[in-house]
């Protein structure tokens, strides 16, 4: 309950934030930063909660934003419908892909590399079928108006995105609360075990991958009503599975905050490498992987551990079992 | 509908291809089996060998196939001492650690690549580069045709390490059981790192047969890696005949698939093969541990 | 700055570039070089891909960029603003649109007078939205899809051609080569790169070439990066056409054309639309055969102009490969510059009147006369241009051509 107090308090803080920050570039650093935490969120139910790495979490977050994308460009439908489309198609990937997958028992790096190959196929094909505009790409048409999702400022996207981190962090807090979620995790931690006590680990497994397919899906609609242009690498390329993979492991796997962890310190990382180098081409990412490397050095945990150990509180996750492969 | 004449020529240049695909896939498949890491930083080392295959080829002079005595054995160095010192150091046990240490180590050297040798693709001209052979009424570079006799050797050369030899057994001991292993006296760390270090080495191998008809440029690399993931794990992972076969599998698919559906679209085929064989099976072709 | 919390903390970017080199271009003389104290220096935002895949284009847009500034500030900077100095503020995209849409918004805040960006479509079309936001005059440098200048912002302009026009003109061309011919070509097969340019330019392509009487026999898409080009030349030689339209970057350029060259490819020409590596110098000096004869429809600077001539020497004077990445964005500098210093000022919404009005004399690139249609230079073509003995040679319109066309090229 703690922790719900302290979630709703830190999302009501943030709500009001655009009251006093009037400036543009601090508002897109914190919507970058909300978009990364809602992308590390939706990985975290699966890989963190749910001990099931994937490497392909583009193929919902760029069925998300195809759907919003060519609802509107080809077919005039309103976007505030494609967002909830976009959602509904992302979690149809994901229980395709989960139960493609689940079924065999695939996981460990087998299902880590079958997603991947999900993401690759939807690429492709994005990349061939005439309504995504295969190559040529998506444009939305720039029309700023509430009913098409579009705004002059940014406070009105980020306070859009700001309620779809909410929900996704209160559906993670639900997990780390629920039976359904004591169930994900005894599966992530010993999946025989598991069974042995009643649970039946593919549902457990299909629900957590339609959970996590759902909020990716909603980051990829509100990237679309954004950037307003959509090419299949921007959609379904694999700098969106990385970095959704990316954030939860930096900030802490299978804990509630620890998304919001890894997203504030990757892009104050980023931040600070791009400004404190400057201007040779790549020696501000230079900087940035040797910091990363160093973090998970000295804090093998992620952040959330980091802070967890500072503060002598155990850790939420336990050690999880080491991959057999 | 294409030409079924060139249906032979087509699959003949998938073999040669694919045989260059499975030579970065067999260092892949050592690392993968043996240590259980999906080495993020794969790519960015192929990238690595190719530039100093380039390097010695242009300042040097030379010739990429003598690189085949330089090159490997610098990279093991660079592997085992990576692996020893920075990827076991970072690992605390946890396989997420290893996977975010591989992309970072994967970040900075391509960006090191980029700050030192520039961001121009590099090409090495060699007085082969336009030689063919004549096979079955196809042209197939010279090149290619080496580099398929590279692939079957070092894919026998990795078996009989990992078979005839008293490193090849301590792997195999720790692939299987790493706790028993240590039990028996096994050094883990040294043999993860020889591991390691033999599956970059292999790198090394791919880049000087690969050089010739390719160019190298700091991102070329990531362009090898998915493929090279597919074969592994269709070839069965720690198998090194696996490894061979399912780059040779790829590489006629591949070709085959950009015929029948077109180069963009025929990459599907990659995936769908590597799709299908994980759910059906998930041990690979030749699935059978190291 | 108005700011509540304090922007310091995101660093500035700054470079101010006082080179030596030597006043070029511009016709300006009289000015002496110097400092002029006095006036506070304008600040222009450079947004390019310079690490990430497209890392070579976005570094050759940076250097001529920076080239256009040192040679302004040369010539004595903003006379209308006394002789106020030009600024570079660098960032890097890293080939991502979002990153280069952020980079947009700090400069906007930083106070910057405008920004030259993009040099990939993807990018330019985020980053031209991004600065809209604040009005920010924003010159995009070589994306060429005609969506970017499609949306009616108001601060978007484009100096270059773009793609519809490019392959119009291709077209055009390649008639009126054909015609010439005493041995025209009657089929084609393109062969292009799958994202926006190359894509683009090929469906108008297959679209306009049967009106001349040219068969497309085949159009064949391929990834980024494509591994192996033997495939596709399998399928050009079994169809044989006698022409081969290349649309696709450097790196598959290059494979593409070796392969050709290994599997013994004969075709009446090969005549490239947007080539990466046909118009490329280095492509020419490390394949001098396999560059023989290959005609090119490019971007392009005009060969008959004693300051385009200067500048490709002055940019190969530093180490640059004189590639169009590298003219195209000085020009677009420069484009930015001459509109600040008729506006007399950097307020966003004259700057982008005076881009709108922009009457520059742009004679050292082979353009008609500057006419801003809706931010889109009317006057902007690009050339053809033909490889022949070891140089880039402008073959076409005639009044720009350093040498005749060869064609057949096995003829």
């Amino acid at each position: 309950m703690r922790q719900l107090a302290l979630l709703v308090a830190l999302f009501a803080a943030l709500a009001v934030a655009p009251i006093f920050i009037h400036s543009a570039v601090w508002m897109n650093l914190i919507i970058m930063v909300l978009y990364a935490a809602l992308l590390g969120q939706a990985w975290n139910i699966l890989g963190g909660y749910g001990g099931q790495f994937s490497f392909g979490h583009a193929a919902f977050f760029g069925t998300g934003a195809y759907t919003i994308a060519v609802l509107q460009v080809q077919l005039g439908i309103n976007p505030w419908v494609g967002l909830v489309a976009g959602g509904m198609l992302a979690m149809l990937v994901a229980a395709f892909i989960g139960f493609s997958t689940f079924r065999y028992g695939l996981k460990g790096s087998y299902f880590a590399l079958i997603t991947l190959a999900f993401a690759e196929v939807l690429r492709i094909l994005s990349n061939s079928v005439p309504f995504t505009g295969a190559g040529v790409g998506l444009l939305i048409e720039l029309n700023p108006s509430a009913a098409n999702m579009q705004f002059v400022d940014k406070a009105s996207y980020f306070w859009l995105l700001l309620a779809i981190t909410f929900i996704a962090f209160l559906t993670v807090w639900w997990i780390g609360n629920s039976r359904f979620g004591a169930q994900l995790m005894a599966v992530r931690d010993n999946e025989d075990a598991a069974r042995a006590l009643g649970v039946d680990p593919f549902k457990v497994k299909m629900s957590a991958i339609l959970l996590s397919g759902l909020f990716s899906g909603l980051a990829g609609c509100f990237y679309a009503q954004y950037f307003l242009y959509l090419d299949p690498s921007i959609a379904y390329g694999s700098s969106v599975s990385v970095e959704s993979l990316l954030v939860p492991i930096v900030g802490g796997l299978g804990t509630l905050f620890g998304p919001l962890f890894g997203a504030i310190a990757l892009h104050t990382l980023s931040e600070v490498t791009r400004s404190v180098i400057g201007d040779l081409p790549g020696a501000s990412l230079v900087l940035y992987g040797i910091l990363l490397v160093l973090v998970i050095l000295f804090s093998p945990r992620g952040l959330s551990g980091l802070i967890n150990s500072l503060t002598g509180r155990v850790p939420a996750s336990k050690k999880k079992e080491e991959n057999n492969g | 509908m294409p030409d079924l004449a060139i249906v032979l020529p087509s699959v003949l240049n998938g073999l040669t291809t694919g045989a260059l695909y499975a030579l970065v896939a067999l260092g892949l498949t050592l690392i993968y089996g043996v240590l259980h890491i999906i080495n993020f930083a794969h790519g960015a080392l192929l990238m690595l060998a190719l530039y100093g295959v380039y390097f010695l080829n242009t300042v040097l002079g030379v010739d990429p196939y003598v690189a085949l005595f330089i090159v490997p054995p610098v990279m093991f160095a660079i592997g085992y001492t990576l692996q020893r010192l920075v990827i076991t150091k970072a690992s605390h046990g946890r396989d997420e650690n290893i996977l975010l240490v591989t992309l970072g180590l994967a970040i900075i050297i391509e960006n090191l690549a980029l700050m030192g040798f520039r961001s121009d693709t590099r090409i090495i001209d060699t007085p082969y580069s336009f030689e063919v052979f004549e096979i079955l009424g196809t042209f197939i570079p010279q090149p290619k045709v080496y580099a398929f006799i590279g692939a079957v050797v070092t894919a026998g050369l990795f078996w009989l390490v990992i078979n005839k030899t008293d490193l090849g057994r301590a792997i195999r001991a720790l692939a299987k059981e790493p706790k028993g292993a240590r039990l028996v006296g096994i050094n883990t760390n040294h043999v993860f790192a020889m591991s390691f270090g033999l599956g970059v080495a292999c790198l090394g191998v791919a880049a000087c047969l690969l050089l010739p008809t390719y160019y190298v440029s700091p991102h070329v690399g990531q362009g090898f890696v998915l493929v090279a993931f597919t074969i592994v794990v269709l070839g069965g992972m720690g198998s090194f005949v696996g490894a061979l076969l399912g780059g040779l599998i790829i590489g006629v698919v591949e070709a085959l698939g950009g015929l029948f559906l077109g180069e963009s679209l025929g990459q599907i085929g990659i995936f769908v093969i590597f799709i299908v064989v994980l759910i059906f099976r998930p041990t690979g072709l030749l699935g059978h541990k190291v | 700055m108005t700011d509540t919390m304090k922007s310091g903390g995101l660093g500035r970017r700054q470079f101010l570039k006082n080179s030596g080199v030597a006043a070029l271009g511009l016709g300006v003389t009289g000015f002496p070089s110097v400092l002029r104290a006095q006036a506070a220096p304008v600040k222009i935002g450079l947004v390019h891909p310079v690490s990430g895949f497209i890392a070579f284009s976005g570094s050759q847009c940076r250097e001529g960029a920076l080239m256009a500034i040192a040679d302004i500030n040369a010539a004595g900077g903003i006379k209308s603003l006394g002789g106020a100095q030009v600024e570079a503020v660098l960032a890097d995209s890293q080939g991502k649109p979002e990153i280069g849409a952020s980079e947009v918004g700090k400069m906007a805040e930083e106070g910057v007078a405008g920004i030259v960006a993009g040099y990939s479509s993807a990018i330019s079309l985020a980053t031209s939205q991004e600065a809209a936001k604040t009005n920010t005059p924003h010159v995009v440098d070589v994306g060429v899809s005609d969506s970017i200048m499609s949306r009616g912002l108001e601060n978007t302009f484009r100096f270059g051609p773009g793609y519809g026009n490019i392959a119009n003109f291709a077209v055009d061309n390649l008639n009126a080569i054909n015609q010439a011919s005493s041995s025209p070509a009657k089929t084609a097969m393109i062969i292009h790169e799958e994202s926006v340019f190359g894509t683009g330019t090929a469906n108008l392509l297959s679209e306009r070439l049967p009106s001349i009487g040219i068969d497309v026999v085949d159009v064949i898409k391929h990834a980024n990066p494509t591994r192996d080009f033997t495939n596709i030349v399998l399928q050009l030689k079994s169809k044989q056409p006698d022409l081969i339209i290349p649309a696709n970057y450097y790196n598959e350029y290059v494979l593409l054309a070796r392969t050709m060259r290994q599997q013994r490819i004969e075709a009446k020409g090969i005549y490239s639309v947007l080539g990466g590596a046909a118009s490329n110098y280095k492509f020419v000096n490390e394949f001098p055969e396999a560059a023989d004869l290959i005609m090119d429809c490019n971007h392009w600077f005009n060969p008959k102009s004693e300051v385009a001539m200067q500048r490709k020497t002055a940019a190969e004077a530093k180490g640059l490969i004189y590639t169009y990445e590298v003219f195209l964005a000085y020009n677009a500098v420069l484009g930015l510059v001459d509109a600040i210093e008729r506006a007399g000022t950097t307020d966003k919404a004259a700057v982008n009147e005076a881009l709108a009005g922009s009457n520059l004399d742009m004679s050292y690139m082979p353009y008609a006369a500057t006419k801003m249609e809706n931010g889109q230079n009317m006057g902007a073509a690009p050339v053809n241009t033909q490889v022949q003995n070891g140089d880039i040679e402008v073959i076409f319109p005639s009044e720009f051509a350093s040498a005749e066309t060869v064609f057949p090229m096995n003829g």
